[in-house]
């Protein structure tokens, strides 16, 4: 049961980007091709990274503790989306110019708290080995908790990335704040114990 | 003997790099010459032979080809007429690049007024026909670059603003000259609505001083690739104003007002800070959230698409109207 479930979250989250590669490589994604893979990866790595903060409160509300068991494979999927993100933006819309890339973490605060999230996402994928987590004991919980910080940069980032909408990030912010309280004991005693 | 004077703004026929463009402009000149007006009883939408770019998408809008003094061809690759009525920022119609071209099609621009009012002692009226009659139509290709840092190459057809303008006989007092775009919400979707709309106050408005409009560059748009313009990219008229970011370029037009003071400009009002009045393309003044040096081109590439390119100041249009700008600062006047 457990081993088909994840066959289908694989699935499920590989086949998007299969779809999203080969379209962008025979340019059949609209008109800019960069643009489009770009927001595909980053949207798709922020709905990723909501889902995998759902699947605990889902567990308690539908008594389906196998849920719990799908979040470390989740959350490696919100992390590869995000390293595709990534490497759209440096392969693509920068396109290997090294300098900008610097330049702009540096200048503009939206790269900077896009990067910050990334990088605590990357420190999240790295300790989920099996091994490294069994070594880190009390520690791994701690850490783990930036998940949380992580998802509220990733909310400002696009927030801060939009021209003028604000319906759009105000609904992630929202979603993203109703997870977060469902948790509210848990962080309280994280933040101020 | 043949003296040929080029403006500088007439780019050579010397390198040409899109052949499918290439070889579609000397159908386009042949079926003219051959079939001359006669070609405009032709089925509209079906008749040009640019629309390999189209076939697949049936569009509802109806298309008509113009008759206009051709440019010369442009040594820079086109942006495919496809990509240039799919990639829109016309938030009218909604937010994503690819929502205008869904959600125009049903746009109307038969009947239209624009006007042309204030400060001119002559006021006029242009009606949907006149707007294709008033001023003999021309072809010019030009750069528009877009704040967001990427940008096009595309064949526009019109008329030079300062043509128009002057037929209005503006007056000693005109120092400003005020667009605005339709305000109708019962067909533009945006201005129903905030979500779409992406949260301006309608109907959008943008301005250029009276030099900067009297500018032979600063260009009335009717057409693009040889026809009429798509609802997407602003028709049935738009302004093209190649040396300032795509944003000062406001589509679907029904007022030019020639005023005294600096009018509102719509993005100016949303978000001072990040965009001016003047707009001028310049790699040297960064949006306070993106750099602004260089762009990506946007042609027939796919992915890998090596198409980042420098900015060049005012769009590379500086021999034609650095000299609006001296001693100005303009950095402090982005």
């Amino acid at each position: 049961m457990l081993t088909s479930v994840k066959i289908i979250v694989h699935l499920a989250a590989l086949l998007p980007l299969v779809w999203l590669y080969y379209g962008a490589i025979n340019d059949t994604l609209g008109a800019d091709p960069v643009e489009y893979v770009i927001h595909f990866t980053g949207t798709g790595a922020l709905n990723i990274l909501l889902l995998t903060l759902a699947l605990s409160p889902a567990a308690k509300f539908f008594k389906k503790p196998v849920l719990i068991k799908l979040r470390r494979l989740v959350g490696l999927w919100a992390f590869t989306y995000a390293i595709f993100h990534l490497l759209n933006f440096i392969f693509f819309e920068l396109q290997f110019d090294w300098r900008l890339l610097v330049s702009e973490i540096v200048k503009r605060p939206y790269i900077t708290v896009g990067m910050m999230a990334f990088l605590i996402l990357s420190l999240l994928a790295f300790t989920s080995i099996n091994r490294i987590k069994r070594k880190m004991g009390k520690n791994w919980q701690q850490l783990h908790n930036w998940v949380y910080i992580a998802a509220i940069a990733v909310v400002i980032h696009f927030y801060w990335s939009i021209k003028s909408d604000i319906y759009q990030p105000a609904l992630y912010a929202l979603i993203l704040l109703w997870l977060l309280s469902l948790r509210r004991s848990r962080i309280k005693v994280w933040l101020f114990k | 003997m043949l003296i040929k004077s080029k403006k500088p703004y007439q780019l050579s026929e010397a390198q040409v790099t899109d052949e499918q463009v290439y070889i579609n402009r000397r159908q386009l000149l042949k079926s003219m010459g051959y079939i001359g007006a006669g070609s405009l009883l032709a089925k509209p939408a079906s008749a040009s032979p640019l629309d390999f770019w189209n076939s697949a998408e049936k569009s509802k809008f109806q298309y008509r080809k113009l008759d206009f003094k051709i440019s010369e061809v442009s040594q820079e690759q086109l942006t495919p007429e496809a990509k240039v009525a799919s990639h829109n920022n016309f938030y009218e119609f909604g937010l994503d690049k690819s929502d205008p071209a869904k959600n125009a099609q049903d746009f109307k621009v038969n009947p239209w007024q624009l006007s042309i009012s204030g400060l001119v002692n002559k006021p006029l009226t242009l009606d949907y026909d006149d707007l294709f009659k008033r001023v003999p139509l021309e072809e010019r290709i030009y750069r528009l670059r877009c704040v967001e840092a990427w940008s096009m190459v595309i064949p526009w057809v019109g008329f030079s603003l300062a043509e128009l303008i002057k037929k209005a006989d503006p007056k000693s007092k005109a120092k400003y000259v005020a667009f605005e775009t339709l305000h109708d919400p019962k067909q533009m979707p945006g201005q129903r609505s905030r979500r779409i709309g992406g949260g301006i106050d309608y109907p959008y408005v943008e301005g250029l001083r009276i030099d900067e409009a009297m500018n032979p560059l600063a260009f009335l748009s009717v057409g693009l690739y040889g026809k009429t313009l798509p609802p997407q990219n602003g028709a049935p008229i738009r302004l093209v104003v190649p040396w300032k970011y795509g944003f000062k370029s406001i589509k679907s037009i029904v007022s030019i007002k020639l005023v005294d003071k600096m009018p509102p400009t719509t993005w100016n009002l949303l978000a001072p800070r990040e965009y001016g009045f003047y707009a001028n393309v310049n790699p040297d003044v960064a949006h306070p959230r993106w750099s602004q040096a260089s762009e990506r081109r946007i042609t027939s590439g796919g992915l890998f698409a090596r198409n980042r390119i420098p900015t060049l100041p005012f769009n590379g249009y500086g021999n034609e109207v650095a000299h609006l700008y001296k001693n100005m600062d303009l950095k402090r006047f982005y």
